[in-house]
């Protein structure tokens, strides 16, 4: 069986570059950053506060926050890791002014009733998204994400979504590698495990039950 | 190799990251255990419908009026610093 293989990296000394005009004061610099960025800050920001109004304000508060404290980044990380740590954190702060009565944090180690070995084993069908059309698919994808906790779904979502690195997952998140391989492995066990009820193959040709 | 131990090394084999000795013990175990096949090729199989989803899109006007109004506070915030 292949492997899941990484997104290709942009190229880094380019973006460099970029970085150390926009330091120098080159807002032009800056949008070329922005618009290279955009796109996946609304995606992280979105699955984790879950909500499009609190995303587009992630994207200009992470963005106007990077710019700010430009000064502070030395390039010890990629300016992607280091702006996808300022909009994590963004979005939490979103996440927790709308649930005041949870306690949100990336540094709890949630265990679940879905932690133990899978238990549905059921093939899938060959093509199961065929099975749906977009809208229904997207549905499905998004409420099935939308049912882990944060902690396991902003790993599942730098991950496999944006194509991070284990260790960059981990240094913008500010976890240990192993507390990252953890979640991933649960997050993405879970996500499996509740897709299954709608991809498994069916005797019948009738839809979920 | 136990069906425990293989789900604990799920994400390592799916990421490539393991060495040649372990993978072959995994693929050793793929090959005999059905229930473990599945869930190895529906994990892979969540994972890629999850990359190829394109979930949450910035449509491009909300995607130029959040860069407009980005750029126009960056502009505004160097004024400010060089006129102090």
């Amino acid at each position: 069986m292949s492997t899941i293989q990484p997104k290709v990296d942009e190229p880094v000394s380019e973006e460099m570059q970029l970085v150390h005009a926009a330091q120098g004061g080159d807002v032009g610099s800056f949008e070329e950053l922005v618009k290279r960025y955009d796109r996946n800050v609304f995606r992280i920001a979105q699955h984790i506060t879950q909500n499009r109004e609190d995303a587009e304000d992630v994207v200009q508060d992470a963005f106007l926050k990077a710019y700010g404290n430009l000064a502070q980044f030395q390039g010890q990380s990629k300016f992607y890791t280091w702006l996808v740590r300022i909009a994590v954190n963004e979005a939490l702060m979103k996440l927790r002014r709308r649930r005041p009565e949870r306690m949100v944090s990336l540094d709890e180690d949630v265990k679940t009733e879905e932690d133990s070995l899978p238990r549905e084993i059921a093939d899938w069908s060959p093509n199961p998204e065929q099975q749906y059309n977009q809208a229904e698919l997207k549905e499905i994808l998004t409420k099935t994400i939308q049912g882990l906790p944060p902690s396991f779904r902003t790993v599942f979502v730098l991950r496999d979504v944006e194509g991070l690195s284990t260790e960059e997952t981990a240094d913008a998140l500010g976890l240990s590698i192993p507390a990252v391989k953890s979640r991933l492995l649960r997050a993405r066990l879970q996500l499996r495990e509740r897709l299954g009820r709608y991809f498994q193959k069916r005797e019948s040709g009738d839809g979920p039950k | 190799m136990k069906c425990s131990e293989f789900l604990q090394e799920l994400t390592n084999y799916l990421d490539g990251a393991l060495d040649a000795r372990t993978k072959a013990e995994l693929e050793d175990h793929l090959s005999w255990c059905h229930n473990c096949y599945v869930v190895c090729d529906t994990t892979k199989k969540t994972i890629e419908i999850y990359r190829d989803s394109e979930l949450y899109e910035l449509p491009d006007d909300l995607r130029s009026r959040l860069r407009s109004a980005i750029v126009a506070k960056c502009q505004q915030r160097k004024k400010t610093t060089e006129t102090l």
